[in-house]
């Protein structure tokens, strides 16, 4: 079951059990020894069937480090944040931070956010920060870099980064060339967000993915999070930044709970532009991924561990500038490389990791062409069973690994 | 003995106006000077035309008050801008100035009156004709000259070209049309916003008006009552497709709807200027944004590339030269009113031509900036 706009839930995100319970694998989408319903338990001492939940407090599972899903995990207790509450916070804390932050949008204000990322702010910080526009995307978008532009710091929220093709011009023309072109006398210090990519049953108009239109850009920072950790520190870091920067977001992470630390709970807290994020170390296949997909290839990882295949999963956070070095260090050590993204394929992001990997270092430690895992090449189509098939999944990914690895 | 204590007193009151002129004085023009300079009014009073008004009970004066420094200082700022803009059409015809060139030479009246009617702290921005603005804002000639032939003593180290001119408070420099309005509305939310009294004026044309963001922005302008002067330079076309093959209605000034406008003759500077001063204070108000449609027109093609009279007559040019350049108006104007003298206006003629001259080898032996310096890093 998709997340609906606006829902919370354990299993919100990246899909129900429905479909991790598609793919046969050994342990998926068996509840939990705990009476919490897990996802990413796998068959251990009890031999529990699927539906049956012991009140036995002992947890034979195993998780990807960090995944949040299970809260009596051996893990210390780490607290749970979802993406949409790590926005808020990072929005929170970046107004209460610098006067000259605010944000604007459709419905930002007195509705909490068509999402709620921007829940409570209005109340707090009142009309002169928090500014519901009209639905005119190029205009306000415009105004937002003209504010930026005479020293304020916008947050522009598009509704969906679909909108955003209205106002795109004003995201290049106006924003991400006028630094060069002013030979670095005007900044523009502004921050484009909002949800990107496919949802659940929205259709073709509202869920294309922006990530290869807006990384194309010089001029433009453009960083995609994954997990709550990286929504917040992310946002707090372009809000910091004195270049335009594109967040791509992801509507259907908006009410997945992740672990976050201490660390990351504080006020200082970022995360830096430009830098990957190894979430599991392996030795046999380089798996790159940004957003979404990142949760779909740590699930792929999991399974294939069980059939011995250990996956080295990259989550690139910053699209532009990329972090190419932390793929071809990975390249170099697996030999392998799988890119997976939710976009179309056609030079995309996925084409762009291929064709710097084979301009560096890493090209000649690869022991098999890359393979590209991506949306396909369709306008989104509306039925489930459509829809489904045209985004990655972990079937996919796992395809795809068998494939470069000839096994 | 009268005689001769004017002639000291004129002497010593002369001081500034001596420097001001170009070098090479010679004794006989000193003279001429110093005899006529006691015979100049200090300033003069002159009719202007009213303005047609929309949403507006009372309009700017009909009277506009001029001082001979005044009138001086126009003058030689618009000269200046036309010698320049007349400079960069030879520049281009040799090759030295490339790709976009467009040219101000006919509307000076706008940029000058606009600029003396506001503080240096208020804030501009307009489309691709901007070379009087950049000028007027305080960028150097030279520096224009040199940003528009790609050097690295350019505004922008040549990275900009024409159509990408900026300095403090002036936002350039844009090349898509209609792009700059939504852009001014935001500076004008950041003056809101920083609650300093300072206002945007936002220009755009004639074309340029019927762009939607426009009116996405006049919508947002007047909702969130910003300190927003929009101000359509109509200089008749559009490129090549005059205003009524364009615009359904061409009273620009009343297509703010719900925004009051008034419509003002775009090249008398001194209309230029009370209507601005007048726009201007209705912002600093908190009344919200207003609209002023200048009437105006431009000598040069829409661009260099544009010879102009496939769209036009030749006639039609001449008869706006002949009977209302802003230049030739303005002086008219001061040697009617004994506010400066033919002689002394030809010296700022020629004075200026000079200055503009002598930036040229300054502008063209200028390296372009190094490669490396290009990519990347700035």
């Amino acid at each position: 079951r998709r997340e609906a706009p606006g829902e919370r839930g354990r299993e919100g995100g990246s899909g129900g059990p429905g479909l991790w319970g598609r793919l046969g694998g050994e342990g998926e989408g068996i509840p939990s020894r705990h009476g919490v319903r897990c996802p990413r338990a796998v068959r251990g001492a009890g031999g529990g069937g699927e539906g049956e939940i012991s009140p036995s407090p002992q947890c034979a599972h195993t998780h990807t480090p960090g995944c949040g899903y299970c809260p009596r995990s051996a893990r210390a207790r780490v607290p749970q944040v979802t993406v949409r509450d790590a926005l808020n916070q990072a929005l929170d804390e970046e107004l209460e931070r610098d006067e000259r932050v605010f944000l604007l949008g459709e419905e930002v204000a007195q509705y909490d956010g068509a999402y709620k990322i921007s829940r409570g702010l209005w109340k707090k910080y009142g009309d002169k920060r928090i500014i519901d526009t009209p639905i005119s995307e190029m205009g306000f978008t415009g105004i937002a870099v003209g504010a930026a532009m005479a020293g304020l710091r916008p947050v522009c929220e598009f509704m969906t980064f679909n909108f955003s093709m209205q106002a795109i011009d004003q995201v290049i023309n106006s924003a991400a060339k006028t630094c060069y072109m002013s030979a670095g006398s005007i900044s523009v210090p502004i921050v484009f967000r909002g949800p990107n990519g496919a949802s659940a049953g929205v259709a073709a108009q509202h869920s294309q993915c922006f990530a290869a239109w807006y990384a194309h850009c010089p001029g433009l920072k453009v960083v995609s999070p994954w997990s709550s950790e990286d929504a917040k520190g992310l946002l707090k870091a372009s809000i910091r930044d004195d270049n335009p920067v594109v967040m791509l977001e992801n509507e259907l992470l908006y009410g997945v709970p992740f672990e976050m630390s201490e660390e990351a709970q504080s006020k200082d807290f970022v995360v830096p532009i430009g830098k990957a994020k190894i979430e599991r170390q392996g030795t046999q296949v380089t798996l790159v991924s940004h957003s979404r997909p990142v949760g779909h290839c740590l699930e792929a990882a999991a399974v294939l561990a069980k059939e011995g295949v250990e996956c080295e999963v990259i989550n690139l956070r910053t699209i532009r500038p990329m972090d190419i070095e932390a793929i071809e260090a990975s390249v170099v050590k697996t030999n392998h490389l799988v890119t997976v993204e939710g976009g179309w394929p056609q030079f995309g992001v996925g084409a762009e990791v291929c064709a710097r990997i084979m301009e560096g270092p890493a090209f000649n430690y690869l022991d098999a062409p890359a393979v590209r895992v991506t949306g396909a090449d369709v306008p989104m189509p509306y039925a489930k069973i459509l829809e489904d098939n045209c985004i990655p999944q972990v079937k996919d990914i796992i395809f795809a690994v068998k494939k470069t690895l000839n096994i | 003995m009268r005689k001769m204590l004017l002639a000291a007193l004129s002497r010593v009151l002369q001081g500034p106006a001596a420097t001001a002129a170009a070098a090479g004085r010679t004794a006989s023009r000193v003279m001429v000077a110093s005899r006529n300079y006691t015979d100049f009014a200090n300033e003069a009073t002159f009719e202007i035309k009213k303005c047609d008004l929309h949403r507006l009970e009372e309009g700017p004066s009909t009277t506009a008050v001029l001082t001979r420094e005044e009138g001086l200082h126009y003058y030689k700022t618009m000269q200046t801008i036309r010698r320049m803009e007349l400079k960069s059409d030879q520049l281009y015809k040799q090759k030295i100035i490339r790709g976009f060139c467009h040219l101000y030479d006919g509307q000076e009246a706008c940029c000058v009156g606009l600029e003396v009617a506001i503080k240096p702290t208020d804030h501009v921005i307009t489309a691709y004709r901007v070379h009087g603005f950049a000028y007027a804002r305080g960028v150097p000639v030279r520096t224009i000259l040199a940003e528009l032939t790609g050097r690295k003593g350019g505004c922008a180290k040549g990275k900009g070209g024409s159509m990408h001119m900026y300095t403090k408070n002036f936002y350039g420099g844009n090349g898509i049309v209609g792009a700059q309005v939504p852009l001014g509305a935001g500076i004008a939310l950041a003056c809101k916003y920083f609650g300093k009294n300072e206002v945007c004026l936002t220009l755009y044309g004639d074309g340029a008006a019927n762009q939607g963001q426009i009116f996405e922005t006049y919508n947002m302008a007047a909702l969130w009552k910003l300190p927003c002067v929009f101000i359509c330079e109509n200089n008749r076309y559009g490129m090549g497709t005059s205003v009524e093959r364009a615009a359904a209605s061409t009273d620009y000034y009343k297509r703010g709807d719900f925004i009051p406008g008034l419509r003002v003759d775009g090249m008398d500077v001194l209309s230029v200027r009370e209507a601005t001063k007048f726009a201007t204070e209705y912002c600093r108000a908190g009344k919200g944004p207003i609209l002023m449609e200048l009437q105006t027109y431009r000598y040069h093609g829409h661009s260099m590339s544009d010879p102009g009279i496939s769209y036009r007559t030749r006639e039609e040019i001449q008869e706006v030269r002949s009977k209302s350049d802003p230049i030739t108006l303005l002086k008219d104007r001061m040697i009617n009113n004994n506010l400066a003298s033919i002689e002394e206006l030809k010296e700022i003629d020629v004075g200026s031509s000079t200055d503009i001259s002598a930036c040229c080898p300054q502008a063209a032996p200028q390296a372009p900036l190094g490669l490396v310096a290009h990519l990347g890093a700035l």
